[in-house]
């Protein structure tokens, strides 16, 4: 298997088709006869960053990358950043607004939830312009 | 249990995935909270939730829930059937409470999700 890659758009505050993409993600990674728990792991991970470009950036995209030993799902956005990645990682912790936890959402487990599904994850952000998070799964 | 027999315990009405009913699910999750359903979540599991709007079906979508079972008489719109329905998740609505519905399941052998905390 070559390197594999796909990329798909997330608009802010498009809570009607957020998790199309990570949707989309988890069918190509059952196509290319994936492991079951690794497309779960995936699958969350993925569809807890969607959720975060969705609620609290302006936009962005996530892209995927599969090669013969690999699966990476690279989650960039542009917004606000965030100011205090440290506490953001902290269970519990969330800037989100009441509209989005009335949604089932901003309960503060986003971040620490994808962390605990991948291999590697890294979270970079500059404040002001946006966020972008690897992460990583082993196949 | 079979879901068959969870949609017979509450009484429920079955909104898509009929010819789902026969499959087993090992534990049960009450829960309006999407994030602690992704975070805690394991294995054949069936969701008892109040909130009606898309996200629940993305959520039971990525973590592979079976069922979803909307309490409290809350009834979804259609959109999010047909949803439920493309991802081969059984739906049913019950007129009985989050508590009341859980209480009746776990009490016929229907464990919970263990987390730590």
């Amino acid at each position: 298997m070559d390197l594999i890659q796909y990329s798909f758009n997330v608009e802010k505050d498009d809570f009607d088709r957020a998790g199309e993409a990570s949707s989309n993600i988890k069918k190509i990674l059952r196509q290319l006869g994936i492991d079951g728990a690794i497309i779960r792991r995936i699958a969350i991970a993925t569809y807890e960053a969607e959720i975060n470009i969705v609620i609290h950036s302006l936009g962005g995209k996530i892209d995927l990358e599969v090669d013969p030993k690999s699966i990476k799902v690279i989650a960039e956005d542009r917004g606000p950043g965030i100011a205090n990645i440290e506490l953001a990682m902290q269970e519990g912790y969330s800037t989100a607004s009441d509209k989005v936890r009335e949604m089932g959402f901003g309960a503060g487990m986003g971040l620490p939830n994808m962390k605990k599904c991948s291999d590697k994850f890294e979270v970079e952000s500059v404040f002001g312009k946006g966020t972008t998070i690897k992460m990583v799964m082993y196949i | 249990m079979k879901i068959n027999e969870i949609k017979e315990l509450l009484c429920a009405e079955i909104l898509c995935g009929e010819e789902l009913l026969g499959c087993e699910v090992n534990y049960a999750f009450g829960s309006d909270l999407m994030s602690d359903v992704l975070a805690y979540v394991k294995g054949q599991t069936v969701l008892l939730t109040g909130l009606t709007n898309t996200q629940v079906i993305r959520t039971a979508e990525m973590a592979e829930l079976n069922a979803v079972i909307f309490v409290r008489g809350k009834r979804p719109d259609q959109d999010l059937v047909t949803l439920a329905r493309e991802n081969n998740i059984v739906l049913m609505m019950t007129r009985d409470t989050l508590y009341t519905a859980s209480g009746k399941l776990y009490c016929k052998g229907l464990d919970g999700v263990q987390i730590e905390c």
